[in-house]
């Protein structure tokens, strides 16, 4: 870009834009401007789409001319680094996305009157919480350490039958008094299983680095997917483990009995007070998550999984001892994959292979990536983003209006949501957080652009 | 004349059909700095991976010694050596954490004494005393570095803010924090300007008076070597070709041939002179 052309060139700008459009009259044409279509007696004839293709082509056309424009304004301004919020802002951000989190499902019960609380606690709340906290695991692996995990999943996997078996097989043939404690005894034990898996993983994989790590973590993904299929005696196959104990209030189940949660505290059975509760289980093993992870990074080994991600030749000649590093990120990320997969199977009651596929891991990854730097807010964000994003992509049912009534907005939701990722990348980068945070200062604590800070290569 | 720390005995390291060492000895001795040079391609700086572990010798056995039994460096993997005999290294290519602040480096240095303090791990995560005491000496200890390097004012900058002179010496700074008995250094002075260098000198001499560390460094920068070392050693095609004091060195006539060549027609005299 010619950076003293300070005057906007209009003619520039509108040539660009015909070429555009004529480019997408060329592409477009023939595929938007034509559309076959089986008349009455079942043959298939040639319509044309004229208005449509006008519409794409147009679009297009003001598009390129916007994109002109911006740009020119933009080479206008001197290039600076600045942090996305103001510093005032970044403060209070925490505390006040705390408290809104708690009061969320209050507001949503006031807001909906009970009736359509559920959804919204449920679909948006609890799901995103999930991923929220999966993100966040995942975090210490690919966000810290470097590494770079494309089969996250498979802890989550490991969580969610952990629970599942445990709770209907074991615990009702050995102590089946402790049934109603199920969630709360195997929550652990699910945790230390997954981060057993981690390091069972991590022990042969990690010489490998970058894109073999990849792969071979991708394979990992895909090897305990396949084995849940596969070994039916264990896993019960495509059909998968159902009526798993459902989380109870501390021993206190939620049914209609007299014994459940509404009899003891005198209330009116309803459903939504189990959803609450979900929501608030998952709302602490979130911020479990994020306190642990915040925690580490100040520690020792959590600077280590960042100088590992900086330079791993260096750390070795610092006598860190980086297969043992790696190993704990690992764990450690893998743990909190387990505490979710665990989640996942109590609050579901039901679960079979379909749920652990590799677009979970990519999904998990991918909001890692957005959210940037391994800055637990900007995860958060980003999972709102994404699984909220989704969520809402759903309901698009006004487009009706615009492309009428045979269009089917559900089967757009992964294009348009592909879109956004597109456009987010470009837009930044690095993620919504575009810089780190120091873990110890000795004056004051100053962000640290992007530029400097390394991706990891495994 | 003091004892020797490090010692190496015929070493040789082998690449496929290169032979990059050829059967090298020589010793570093305590509570000095000495200096490995040669042209380039000599095989410098594979003698030093070989002693900092980052290659394993084909033969030959370079061993530490400490209070009780001789350590032997090419029977530990790399990041034991660093740890367990302190024999430290810094890079020819610069290899700091530039996505960290310098502060942080120098703490990433302190790794496995905070490690201990902080009962891996679980000791720091419940905020347990002992740690952040720990932790103080471990700032204290990288306040001190950064004061001897005049880096104390950019402790809170990103280290690949810094430019190419403080990077090595904060790189320099980076491996004392292990508190090495040993510290090699691969071409400190590249890229330094005379000014730079003359500082780069004045912190080798600190280091070896105040910290007792011996150091052994290959350097390009003759006025450098010339200057610091106490000891030097020359290698050509990855065979020793004099040992000695700086002095000494600079006289002899092979080192001569080695870095600026002969005439063509005086060469079959001059080998057969230093008997190659």
């Amino acid at each position: 870009m010619a950076s003293e052309a300070k005057s906007f060139d209009i003619a520039g700008a509108v040539k660009d834009a015909a070429f555009a459009g004529l480019v997408a009259l060329g592409v477009f044409g023939p595929l938007v401007g034509f559309n076959t279509v089986p008349n009455m007696q079942n043959r298939l004839v040639l319509e044309t789409r004229w208005g449509l293709l006008a519409i794409i082509v147009g679009l297009v056309v003001v598009g390129r001319f916007l994109l002109s424009v911006w740009q020119a304004a933009r080479a206008g301004h001197v290039a600076t680094v600045r942090a996305p919020l103001s510093p005032a802002i970044r403060k209070a951000l925490p505390p006040g996305a705390l408290v809104a989190l708690i009061v969320y499902p209050a507001m949503i019960l006031a807001l909906t009157g009970g009736s359509g609380a559920l959804k919204w606690i449920d679909n948006f709340g609890i799901q995103i919480l999930i991923y929220v906290m999966l993100a966040w695991g995942l975090n210490i692996v690919v966000g810290l350490a470097g590494l770079l995990d494309l089969g996250y999943v498979a802890f989550y996997a490991v969580g969610a039958y952990s629970y599942a078996l445990l709770a209907t097989q074991v615990i009702p043939a050995t102590f089946p008094q402790l049934g109603v404690w199920a969630f709360w005894i195997c929550l652990p034990v699910a945790g230390l299983l997954a981060a057993l898996w981690g390091v069972i993983l991590g022990f042969p994989v990690l010489r490998l680095r970058g894109d073999y790590l990849a792969i071979v973590t991708l394979a990992f993904g895909e090897i305990i997917r396949l084995v849940l299929i596969n070994w039916k005696e264990f896993s019960n196959g495509y059909e998968g483990i159902s009526s798993i104990p459902r989380p109870t209030f501390f021993g206190i189940p939620f049914n209609a009995s007299s014994s459940g949660f509404s009899a003891t505290f005198g209330l009116e059975f309803s459903p939504v007070y189990r959803t609450v509760f979900l929501y608030y289980v998952i709302l602490a093993m979130a911020l479990l998550t994020a306190w642990v992870s915040l925690r580490l990074r100040k520690l020792p080994v959590g600077r280590a999984w960042e100088a590992l991600r900086e330079d791993e030749i260096a750390c070795r000649s610092l006598g860190i001892n980086t297969v043992n590093t790696k190993l704990t990120a690992f764990a450690v990320g893998a743990m909190f994959g387990g505490f979710a997969g665990s989640f996942f199977a109590a609050r579901q009651g039901f679960i079979s292979p379909e749920s652990f596929t590799f677009m979970e891991s990519a999904v998990i990854l991918a909001i890692v990536v957005l959210g940037g730097m391994g800055s637990l807010l900007g995860t958060a964000f980003a999972a709102v983003a994404m699984i909220g994003g989704t969520e809402l992509l759903r309901e698009l049912e006004w487009m009706k209006l615009i492309f009428g009534p045979t269009f089917d907005p559900t089967q757009y939701r992964m294009l348009l949501f592909g879109l956004a990722m597109v456009a987010i990348m470009i837009w930044k980068p690095r993620g919504f957080v575009g810089t780190r945070t120091p873990s110890v200062f000795l004056k004051e604590s100053r962000a640290i652009s992007s530029s400097h800070v390394k991706e990891g290569h495994g | 004349m003091s004892d020797a720390i490090l010692t190496v005995e015929h070493l040789t390291m082998r690449f496929g059909g290169l032979l990059a060492v050829n059967d090298l000895s020589f010793e570093a001795r305590r509570g000095e700095i000495t200096a490995v040079i040669g042209p380039n391609g000599a095989g410098k700086t594979t003698v030093f991976n070989c002693i900092t572990g980052f290659y394993k010798p084909t033969q030959g056995r370079i061993s530490l010694a400490t209070e009780g039994e001789p350590i032997y460096l090419e029977r530990l993997p790399d990041f034991r050596i660093a740890a367990e005999a302190k024999v430290a290294r810094t890079f020819q290519n610069i290899r700091l954490f530039s996505g960290m602040t310098v502060l942080e480096n120098l703490l990433v240095a302190q790794h496995n004494r905070l490690m201990k303090a902080s009962n891996w791990t679980l000791g720091g995560i419940l905020g347990l005393p002992g740690y952040r005491r720990a932790e103080r000496a471990a700032i204290d200890r990288a306040r001190y570095w950064l004061d001897r390097i005049g880096l104390l004012d950019r402790a809170d900058d990103p280290a690949g803010d810094l430019s190419y002179g403080p990077q090595r010496l904060l790189e320099i700074a980076r491996t004392m924090c292990t508190e090495p008995v040993v510290l090699c250094l691969d071409e400190p002075a590249a890229g330094l300007n005379p000014r730079e260098s003359q500082d780069l000198a004045t912190l080798l001499r600190f280091i070896r008076n105040e910290h007792g560390t011996s150091l052994l460094l290959i350097e390009h920068d003759m006025s450098v070597v010339m200057d610091v070392s106490d000891h030097v050693v020359v290698l050509d095609y990855g065979t020793k070709i004099s040992d000695g004091a700086p002095q000494e060195v600079k006289a002899d006539p092979k080192v001569i041939a080695a870095y600026l060549g002969v005439p063509d027609d005086e060469v079959d005299v001059v080998e057969a002179e230093i008997g190659l």
